[in-house]
């Protein structure tokens, strides 16, 4: 190491408070990777990360994106690449020298400390005076409603309340960069959707960055303002929810993000604005041009479930709905109600299936379809998507 | 509710199966114990008086009660050799707890934060020493530390001393004896805490701003005192009333209770006061054990 060595320099300056110029972003990854033996757990990823996001690190198990947080925290130092958080490169720094708090999986929540000693932990390493420690800790009880419960140790709390207790011992040094690594993952369902909504809305009102990764793409769609797919360590695509549900770049990127129907192309023609696709399992499908344009290597069409309209005749007028429209025969072979919208599987008669997810929006079952009937499902040339496979 | 019947049965028994055992193994012997500590000696078989005879009747048995006394326990307190072997015991046994947790705790922390599969290479290890006879490797400690032995080899071949240094019947090659044996005992329990403990606790504390050093002693260090307390506990009680160590490797000069105990026993063949030395040893040693039950009991109190 020479003396102008990572280490060195941002352990000097990470202590400091570290402010990105107009227009910077307050995070920089670039082409960070990491590898353990032979496996290569994060390979060459970039990223911004603006002050005031709310991002999310969506991917499956084993995707890199847990390594990739670890390595903000400081808990993992990256082989390549650079890490700036306001400009300065962190990448060597070590935990305790970062200007970020992490929200731990299980929480790790002290076990030998009360609630308040583990929220004031952090702040009494900062060195901040005692007479000010008190009322951060109160404010921070308070920001989390955990009110009357300071004396408890954690194991006399709920997983909720633990769950508060975690999200306050992080965000009590008032971190420049917020990681949360599933926060959300160890509550029910119905606790997680109410915490999901106070999660976003502390975000808000504080102003963070907050950086959280999460397997659960619902919980990324909900929570996040940009979400970053990470497969087999890269960043597959970083989007926002939107773009990302209707506009995903790859074929697996539409697969693992809700549910949707591909078929595979064999043929394309240019028709104007629109392609016209030969499948082989659809027949011949109008789909409007994709905005980038794509080679001639094998690409597919893909159309998600709620997307399908299904009726007992086909759309009553083609004109009334622009140029073109996809009809397509079949019959109903699968019938799956969820609730709020019932999940219809259509074998057609070119031989392929397509799902279909109809909401419902009465609560007798007078049009309800019916197993083994006719059907006709359809769909606008501009809700198909066309990916590369 | 037959169904709990039916369990209701073996359940009592196992629950009960302690205490009977506890009574024929050890409130039994202890009271023989605590009898002959009170028994005066006697050029006699059994070594001592008086005896109750329960076929003698009623009046016999009254008057052998009557000839109970405590003198033995007022020689312990009054004899400068008594006295002095308890203090001995007590300063070895600390000491050597003390060397054994500044030891054994950071090899313990060490195999904690091995892989996995390692550390049940170095569980092995640890273990392995117990294979061969506890006499045995005492023996080649001294075999060790004799006058033209292994160690005194190395050092003048070294050129670190130019003669012999005396090792054998020192204090320092009992201590070094004592830390030997008792290493795994003390290794283990810790070990068992350190690997159990959950390694984002660490994380967490230098995320929160901890720099190494007071990760240690806030969160690992505090979190590992259960194995602290039972390492120190099955190391110190043990070398209180260590015998064989001292007398093989120690100098004669000051002798451990243990020792005190072994002469009245088998030279003196002083019974009485062999047992009033090893009841007074063994309420000493209910001290700490009492004080580590309370502990733990508030422990689980809190939670």
């Amino acid at each position: 190491m020479t003396d102008e060595s990572p280490r060195t320099g941002a352990a000097a300056n990470a202590a400091g408070d570290a402010h990105p110029a107009a227009g910077e972003p307050l995070l920089r990854i670039e082409g960070v990777a990491k590898t353990f033996g032979t496996f290569r757990a994060v390979d060459g990823v970039s990223l911004d990360v603006k002050a005031g996001e709310f991002f999310a690190l969506l991917g499956p198990s084993g995707c890199g994106k847990t390594t990739l947080l670890r390595m903000l925290a400081g808990f993992e130092a990256p082989d390549e690449g650079r890490i700036l958080l306001g400009g300065r490169d962190i990448a060597q720094a070590l935990p305790h020298e970062r200007p970020i708090n992490m929200m731990f999986q299980n929480y790790a929540l002290f076990p030998h400390l009360s609630v308040r000693d583990n929220i004031a932990f952090g702040l009494k390493r900062s060195g901040m005076a005692r007479a000010e420690i008190a009322p951060r800790v109160a404010e921070m009880v308070a920001l989390v409603k955990l009110e009357g419960l300071e004396k408890r140790k954690p194991d006399q709390l709920s997983g909720g309340q633990r769950q508060r207790v975690a999200l306050a011992r992080a965000l009590a040094r008032r971190p420049q960069l917020l990681l949360l690594d599933e926060p959300l993952a160890a509550l029910d369902k119905k606790l997680r959707e109410s915490t999901q909504r106070e999660l976003m809305e502390l975000q808000r009102r504080l102003g963070m960055t907050f950086i959280i990764v999460t397997h659960d793409q619902e919980e990324a769609m909900t929570m996040a303002s940009r979400i970053g797919v990470m497969k087999s360590g890269k960043l597959a695509q970083v989007a926002p929810p939107r773009e990302l549900y209707e506009a995903p770049r790859s074929r697996w990127i539409a697969e693992f993000v809700g549910d949707i129907n591909l078929f595979d192309a064999e043929s394309k023609l240019r028709d104007g604005h629109r392609l016209v696709i030969g499948t082989r399992d659809a027949g011949t499908l109008v789909v409007a041009e994709p905005r980038q344009p794509f080679g001639d290597s094998r690409f597919s069409v893909a159309i998600r479930p709620e997307k399908v309209k299904l009726s007992r005749r086909g759309p009553v007028s083609e004109a009334g709905h622009g140029t073109a429209i996809n009809v397509l025969d079949g019959v109903i072979a699968d019938i799956c109600y969820l609730g709020g919208t019932t999940t219809y599987k259509v074998k057609l008669d070119t031989g392929g299936t397509v799902q279909a997810s109809v909401a419902n929006s009465a609560r007798l079952d007078v049009d309800a379809y019916s197993l083994n009937q006719q059907i006709v499902a359809w769909f606008t040339p501009d809700d198909c998507v066309v990916l590369p496979s | 509710m037959s169904a709990r019947r039916i369990f209701a049965r073996p359940a009592r028994f196992a629950a009960i199966a302690p205490y009977v055992w506890m009574v024929l193994f050890f409130l039994v012997p202890f009271g023989f114990v605590l009898k002959i500590s009170l028994s005066q000696t006697a050029i006699a078989q059994p070594p001592y008086e008086p005896v109750f005879d329960l076929t003698a009747g009623w009046t016999a048995i009254r008057a052998a009660f009557a000839a109970l006394s405590i003198d033995n326990f007022r020689l312990l307190a009054s004899d400068d050799i008594y006295v002095f072997a308890y203090l001995r015991s007590l300063t070895v046994a600390v000491t050597a707890t003390a060397l054994l947790l500044l030891i054994g705790y950071p090899i313990a922390y060490g195999m904690a934060r091995l892989p996995k599969r390692w550390q049940a290479v170095a569980m092995v290890l640890v273990i392995v020493p117990f294979w061969t006879s506890f006499l045995i490797r005492i023996y080649a400690w001294i075999n060790i530390l004799q006058h033209d032995g292994l160690l005194n080899q190395i050092l003048l071949a070294l050129h670190l001393v130019s003669q012999p240094v005396v090792w054998l019947s020192t204090d320092t090659a009992m201590y070094i004896g004592i830390v030997y044996s008792y290493l795994p005992f003390m290794i283990l329990p810790l070990y068992a805490t350190l690997a159990k403990m959950e390694p984002a606790l660490e994380e967490a504390a230098s995320d929160l701003g901890a720099p190494p050093g007071a990760v240690f002693w806030l969160v690992t260090f505090p979190l590992s005192l259960p194995g602290v307390g039972a390492g120190v506990l099955l190391c110190f009680i043990p070398i209180v009333g260590e015998f064989v160590i001292p007398d093989l490797l120690a100098g004669s000069n000051s002798l451990m209770i243990g020792q005190t105990l072994w002469l009245e026993f088998f030279t003196n063949k002083d019974w009485p006061v062999a047992s009033a030395a090893a009841i007074a040893l063994l309420v000493m040693l209910l001290l700490p054990l009492l004080f580590y039950e309370r502990l733990q009991r508030r422990q689980l109190e809190e939670q």
